[in-house]
């Protein structure tokens, strides 16, 4: 944590602005993309879009750029907490059936 | 009272005058605004693991049911839904500029661009209605006895049905969310305009606009996952 005593920091308009233009283009560009068939990458294309988005986000408008070491970390935690939700779920569910189930 | 300053003669140099912007327990401002900052957060954490159930169980069904999924979906509105996302990104863009306001104590502007925040959020939760709305005349409400989506085979429709209860739990939710936000608008709104807040205080449009921004998060989201799974698979 320490070193967090220096002034609030102040973003300029024209920072809120650009993110804000880089949002609605990537709005339009995950909405577009979806008419394109890209088999299977569309689902990865689409979320990768959004992680981006949700980047800017947290970083420029949640100010986490400029945030303690600590919520920094709380931020993470949360995240990483999402993802043994996710992860530990699918891993069951997708792998049922890989393996026969004797007697079944 | 007398004990009060008694106690904090005996701490040395943490004495101070209780005001909004430092209270007797932070010994600095800045301190007292990051435990603000840290307690938003952590009450974050706690939504991500909320939506993050809902955000499972369309994860598992979803991988059982690709197909369905993908027609389903394309009966919603891809364009209103394209337009309220712009809508609340909007609304987040008027929200962190109330809080830069607040960093530069200017009350007209918090109150102003309060104001639009509150106004773009009014107008998303208003598409959204018309977006339920048409859900309700085309029979898309899961329970419905005349539940048909078209497309699909009639050992398809509980599989739609799956689908259109996670639409409605999700978007209801985060609608939910967006309703609460505003209430926390007006309340600021309210206060902004008794002067409450200033360059040294200005904590509650702070931490309201991460909130805000959460809200907006979550719908970034939501929004490829419902509305666009495979566009390209209906004509």
């Amino acid at each position: 944590m320490s070193d967090h005593n220096e002034q609030t920091h102040i973003d300029s308009v024209g920072t809120y602005v650009k993110i804000l233009v880089a949002l609605l283009f990537l709005t339009g560009l995950t909405t577009a993309v979806a008419y394109v068939n890209l088999g299977a990458l569309s689902t990865v294309v689409a979320l990768s879009i959004a992680c981006l988005k949700m980047l800017l986000v947290a970083l420029f408008f949640m100010h986490v750029r400029h945030s303690t070491q600590l919520t920094k970390l709380v931020v993470v935690g949360g995240l990483l907490w999402l993802m043994i939700l996710l992860l530990l779920t699918m891993s069951d569910f997708v792998t049922r059936g890989m393996i026969g189930v004797p007697g079944k | 009272m007398a004990d009060h300053s008694l106690t904090n003669k005996g701490l040395s140099n943490h004495g101070h005058a209780e005001t909004l912007a430092l209270r007797v327990q932070f010994d600095t401002a800045e301190q007292q605004k990051d435990a603000s900052q840290l307690g938003m957060w952590i009450f974050l954490v706690t939504e991500i693991m909320f939506f993050g159930g809902m955000f499972a169980c369309y994860t598992v069904y979803r991988n059982w049911y690709p197909e369905v999924f993908a027609i389903a979906s394309s009966s919603l509105n891809a364009v209103l839904g394209a337009i309220n996302t712009g809508v609340l990104l909007l609304s987040s863009f008027t929200m962190v500029m109330a809080v830069r306001a607040g960093q530069l104590g200017q009350q007209k502007a918090i109150i102003i661009f309060l104001i639009l925040t509150l106004l773009f959020g009014g107008v998303f939760l208003g598409v959204k209605a018309v977006e339920w709305k048409e859900k309700f005349d085309e029979h898309h409400i899961p329970g419905q006895a005349e539940f048909h989506v078209e497309g699909l085979k009639a050992s398809e429709q509980g599989h739609a049905q799956l689908f259109f209860s996670l639409y409605f739990a999700m978007t209801g939710l985060h609608a939910l969310h967006m309703v609460i936000g505003a209430g926390i608008l007006l309340v600021l709104i309210m206060a902004a305009r008794k002067g409450t807040y200033s360059a040294a205080y200005y904590t509650p449009v702070d931490v309201a606009g991460l909130y805000w921004h959460f809200v907006d998060v979550i719908w970034i989201f939501l929004f490829p996952l419902l509305y666009l799974i495979d566009r390209h698979m209906v004509k």
